[in-house]
């Protein structure tokens, strides 16, 4: 639904090519000559590979080759112990289920894929292990310690109100609904990609370490993503695969994943357990925090997320221990997930103080404002801007909180169970060093170019709304392009930092393409423009003036022209500023109301209201920032009520690996969901003065769930999806 | 590349004697399940026919109020039908509950007699399955179990069988009507149609291998809108029920029950009838103490696995449920 307010704001730009088939997805590419090339998983989850028999698959119509590790030309990676990063068909070990250990490259597709089922492997195996309650006794510290803040253990203990609680969170796939995939060319020595890549840059650097080649030989592109939510921030086997398969064939190859062959593809959110405690005086006042976690890693790799670092810094409290361990699996490494960590941290964090709110007898919104952090507790570094408070008075207005009864089963309609539940969220503000490349062009049109990439969240939308706002053009006469590693480099897309770091450079870049047409102007004799500081100097409706001079206004075609160029194209590399920066802590922040309908007797809950507080700095692209918030809560319905990764031990393998076993909401699973924006006045975060929201909606909704079922039920569920088995237990 | 032959069927007797002699050739027509099992490699037809024109897709009144549903009518022309919409309100309901409005616009009433389980390990090529290969084994057993059955399921197979559908014509008493290899048709009571997987799981029903399903005939209802189907599910459309339950009432003048339909989906490798619970509700009223001793009757004999326990307590409540629904629902249309 979109509000009265947003609706004469941009849309997409990019949208009609979406919904036209015109934007072109990666498998979508082809070469002249094209080949196909079709991975063969293992299917046992930890020994060697003793032999791989390609005989028969060879001798089928149409197949080119069959590459394992047996095969391969070596790429050009140190041998190193553990951990080390997972490089396909290098080798015999098998560190997974699922991994992918040959490739057969056909003519078509079909080919590729029923000469596979014909590849025989046989195994040394050993034992594996995917259970992680069975090594939590061999966790190791993840890299996150952090000394103790006060003194936790004698905190805690003298509370005059304690809780404590643990937390499990099972292992969650993105699901994306373009699969991972790789078309690759060779054109001598000459490499060009097209591939699901969250960063082109990154690939391009992967690629040049893999197989020994100079960057300046590859080309990487990625224009169009049909999600990825982080899955793709790691380069994929298949591209190694593609890329390996295409110089041993000298053809040009294309490798996709299948739906099924996806869960082991990229990572996932790992397995968590959560041990919190959290003590408090009758006031309300928190004492101490104590904060455990342990979440997976690989056999091979060390993967570790902050799930405990928020425990440090949302609520003021003197005395808070954290730990954060990570413990061997025989599994795919884990891999960022929207909002890594932070997620799986707030839902124990916030689940712990609604609890604490029960307890004490004082409203949740007013225990949270009661513990406020009116600067960072950390490390006592003032906030950039923090508008929290504001999301929860207008969150709590716009939702009717002050009607809440805080007895739990109070609230009904009809036969269901009515329950109001709230959480709190946070995401740091992060900013990386990007360019873009601004030009003006003498149609009075700008072509504005930076190789990031746009996974979803409208970063086509956003830079092209920034660049028509600092050039006073209209939108429809700005063309942004991204996603192609010739492009200026960015840093790929994660963290939700491209507005503030792509945003930057692009708003600069803007800025010092004007400086070079004015300060061309200015050299015109008598010109009203010498001299005229950029501060000074107004742009709007495709023309420049000086400021309070209307009668100076000149369109961009003719300045180029009084000029004598065919156009002014400015090349610019922002990068943050981190004195200022480095003075404060940058974050979003927001709040969350949820109301839930549980029909108690037979485990049903909906998700039938959530109002979805925000405070990111200022919103540059508003249908996009509530496009992405209302994303957040649909994930987080997903999160809270549906979605798990089967594991089958014995086997060490995923067994819901399709969209009909890993229940992602649907749309009947989503109802009413309203965003707010708080506007925050940020001079420090960055010249935009916008902070990323992308995975801050996500953050508080499981919680808020959970707390909201609670109030319903007065059932406290700790272990996550809460399913209709968990309600009518 | 796995080719297999495709060949369009002219009639009935053409279908059946085309894929009579191949033990490896399937009949296809909405291919809403057997072209994703191709796809996984479960299913490798050497050879296909499609019977998607024999015209076997009138439904029509019979002679005593009932009705004749022919096996290549569309789920979703089926559930929107007026005559089922009328007669059979609780055969719309659990049609409409299942699948999604795109696959029910393709799939068939006779495909959907024949879909096969969901059962995770059923459709992993890489892990054993009694189904897919007899003597390999079922990890379900003692595995992922949260799905499977806890009625008549044995050491070789606790696979549930997942239609919705199914669930409803259990419960209205069908009758299948299918074509043999000699020409001749014949009637095969719903009940006799599914099987359980004993020691042979591979074997989901009861059809000879080239028998094709022209009809499913369904006798005059007397429960009319006093019927119910509930689905009870991971998430609020398109998955598969946890449980669900086909319920329906009959109820005479004085207000005691007549008859009553209890079928159970989800729990069993078919759909699964309670008839204990029925014989207990014929005579009693309608009231909510009488449909929760039916409700126990109904699971007495369950056996759960690992995981699926609560599925025990969830049928239990959702028949209690579903028999209040009828009586409600009842009343309303009055």
């Amino acid at each position: 639904m979109i509000d009265d307010d947003l609706k004469d704001q941009p849309s997409r730009v990019d949208g009609k090519a979406k919904v036209t088939g015109k934007a072109t997805y990666v498998a979508e590419h082809r070469f002249p000559n094209l080949a196909h090339g079709y991975l063969v998983q293992s299917t046992i989850a930890r020994g060697k590979i003793a032999k791989i028999d390609s005989a028969e698959a060879e001798k089928q119509a149409g197949v080119i080759r069959v590459i394992s590790h047996e095969n391969a030309t070596k790429l050009s990676i140190p041998d190193r112990p553990i951990p080390k990063p997972f490089y396909a068909l290098t080798s015999p070990e098998i560190w997974f289920n699922g991994q992918p250990i040959a490739v057969v490259v056909a003519e078509t597709f079909e080919q590729a894929r029923f000469a596979a089922t014909l590849v025989k492997v046989t195994y040394d195996e050993l034992k594996h292990e995917t259970d992680l309650r069975k090594v939590i006794s061999k966790g190791f510290a993840s890299g996150r310690e952090q000394a103790d803040r006060g003194n936790p253990t004698q905190a805690f203990a003298d509370a005059e109100v304690k809780i404590e609680g643990e937390y499990s969170i099972p292992i969650e796939h993105h699901n994306a609904m373009e699969p991972h995939a790789t078309v690759a060319n060779w054109a001598g020595n000459k490499l060009h990609v097209y591939d699901k890549t969250q960063g082109v840059t990154g690939t391009v650097n992967y690629l040049a370490g893999a197989f020994g080649i100079p960057t300046s030989d590859i080309r990487v592109m990625s224009p169009f993503s049909g999600g990825a939510f982080g899955a793709a921030l790691r380069p994929g086997p298949q591209l190694l695969v593609a890329v390996m398969a295409a110089r041993e064939t000298k053809r040009p190859v294309k490798v996709v994943y299948s739906r099924r062959q996806l869960a082991t593809a990229h990572g996932y959110r790992p397995e968590s357990i959560q041990n919190i405690k959290i003590g408090a005086d009758k006031d309300g006042k928190l004492k101490a925090i104590i904060h455990e976690a342990v979440h997976n890693t690989s056999a091979h790799d060390n993967f570790s997320e902050g799930i405990v670092g928020v425990s440090r810094s949302l609520y003021a409290c003197p005395n808070v221990k954290t730990v954060a361990k990570i413990a061997r699996l025989d599994l795919q490494t884990p891999l960022w997930m929207r909002a890594p960590g932070m997620v799986s941290g707030v839902f124990a964090l916030e689940s712990a103080l609604d609890e604490l709110s029960y307890k004490l007898k004082i409203d949740p919104v007013d225990l949270r404002l009661i513990n406020y952090a009116e600067t960072d507790p950390d490390n006592g570094k003032p906030f950039s801007s923090k508008e929290l408070r504001e999301c929860y008075k207008q969150g709590a207005e716009r939702f009717g909180w002050s009607k809440r009864n805080p007895e739990p089963r109070s609230m009904r309609d009809g036969h269901l169970l009515v329950g109001w539940g709230m959480a709190t969220g946070t995401w740091p503000a992060g900013q990386s060093p990007a360019s873009a490349r601004v030009t003006i062009k003498s149609d009075g049109t700008a072509l504005v170019e930076s190789g990031t990439t746009d996974i979803g969240p409208g970063t086509y939308t956003t830079m092209t709304i920034i660049a028509a706002r600092s050039l006073g053009l209209p939108i429809e006469k700005v063309k942004f392009v991204l996603g192609d590693s010739d492009l200026p480099p960015s840093p790929g897309q994660g963290g939700s930092t491209t507005t503030s770091s792509v945003g930057s450079a692009v708003q600069e870049a803007c800025g010092l393409a004007i400086k070079e047409i004015v300060d061309g102007l200015g050299k015109e004799p008598n010109s009203l423009f010498n001299g005229v500081d950029s501060a000074d100097i107004v742009a709007e409706n495709g023309s420049i003036a000086v400021k309070g001079k209307p009668n100076t206004a000149v369109t961009f075609s003719e300045a180029l022209k009084r000029i004598r160029q065919d156009n002014v194209s400015v090349l610019h590399r922002s990068a943050p500023n981190s004195g200022e920066r480095g003075k404060y802590t940058i974050a979003s922040h927001g709040a969350q109301f949820v109301e839930v309908k549980v029909d108690e007797e037979i485990g049903v809950v909906r998700v039938t209201r959530v109002v979805q507080g925000t405070a990111a700095g200022k919103i540059v692209n508003p249908k996009g920032a509530h496009s992405q918030e209302m994303g957040g809560v649909v994930w987080g319905i997903g999160m809270a009520l549906t979605e798990k990764t089967e594991v089958d031990n014995r086997f060490g393998r995923i067994m819901n690996p399709n969209l009909a076993g890993y229940h992602v909401p649907v749309n009947a699973d989503v109802a009413q969901v309203d965003t707010i924006f708080v506007d925050e006045d940020d001079k420090i975060v960055n010249p935009l003065g916008a902070k990323g929201l992308g995975e801050l909606g996500l953050v508080g909704i499981p919680a808020a769930i959970a707390n909201a079922i609670f109030h319903a039920t007065g059932k406290r569920i700790r272990e996550l999806p809460i399913t209709p088995d968990k309600l009518i237990a | 590349m796995r080719s297999f032959s495709f060949k369009r069927a002219s009639d009935p007797a053409d279908a059946v004697k085309s894929i009579a002699a191949d033990a490896n050739a399937k009949f296809i027509a909405g291919g809403t399940n057997l072209v994703d099992l191709m796809k996984e490699g479960v299913e490798q037809p050497t050879s296909l026919v499609d019977i998607s024109r024999l015209g076997l897709s009138v439904i029509r009144g019979l002679p005593g109020g009932g009705v004749s549903i022919g096996a290549l009518v569309r789920n979703a022309e089926t559930a929107n039908h007026p005559l089922i919409r009328q007669n059979y309100p609780l055969l719309t309901q659990a049609i409409l509950a299942g699948a999604s409005p795109q696959i029910r616009s393709m799939a068939t009433n006779g495909g959907n007699l024949m879909q096969r389980t969901r059962c995770a390990y059923f459709y992993d090529l890489g892990t054993p399955c009694n189904k897919r290969e007899p003597g390999s084994g079922c990890p379900a057993k003692d595995g992922l179990s949260r799905y499977s059955a806890i009625f008549g399921w044995s050491d070789s197979c606790v696979a549930v069988h997942p239609s919705d559908m199914c669930v409803a014509l259990a419960a209205l008493d069908a009758v299948v009507k299918a074509r043999g290899v000699n020409g001749r048709e014949r009637s095969i009571r719903f009940a006799d149609f599914h099987r359980l997987p004993e020691e042979t799981p591979h074997t989901d029903n009861t059809l000879a291998h080239g028998e094709l399903i022209t009809a499913i005939e369904l006798p005059r209802s007397p429960f009319g809108s006093r019927s119910n189907y509930l689905k009870l599910r991971d998430r609020a459309s398109y998955a598969f029920a946890l449980v669900s339950v086909a319920a329906a009432i009959e109820a005479g003048q004085n207000g005691a029950i007549v008859q009553a339909r209890i079928a159970l989906g989800g729990v069993a490798h078919k759909p699964w009838r309670a008839l204990e619970a029925e014989r207990f509700l014929a005579g009693k009223r309608t009231e909510p103490e009488v449909f929760k001793q039916a409700a126990e009757i109904a699971l007495k004999d369950a056996k759960p696995l690992k995981d699926n326990s609560f599925k025990v307590n969830m049928a239990r409540r959702a028949i209690v449920r579903a028999l209040n629904n009828s009586i409600k629902r009842g009343a309303a249309a009055k």
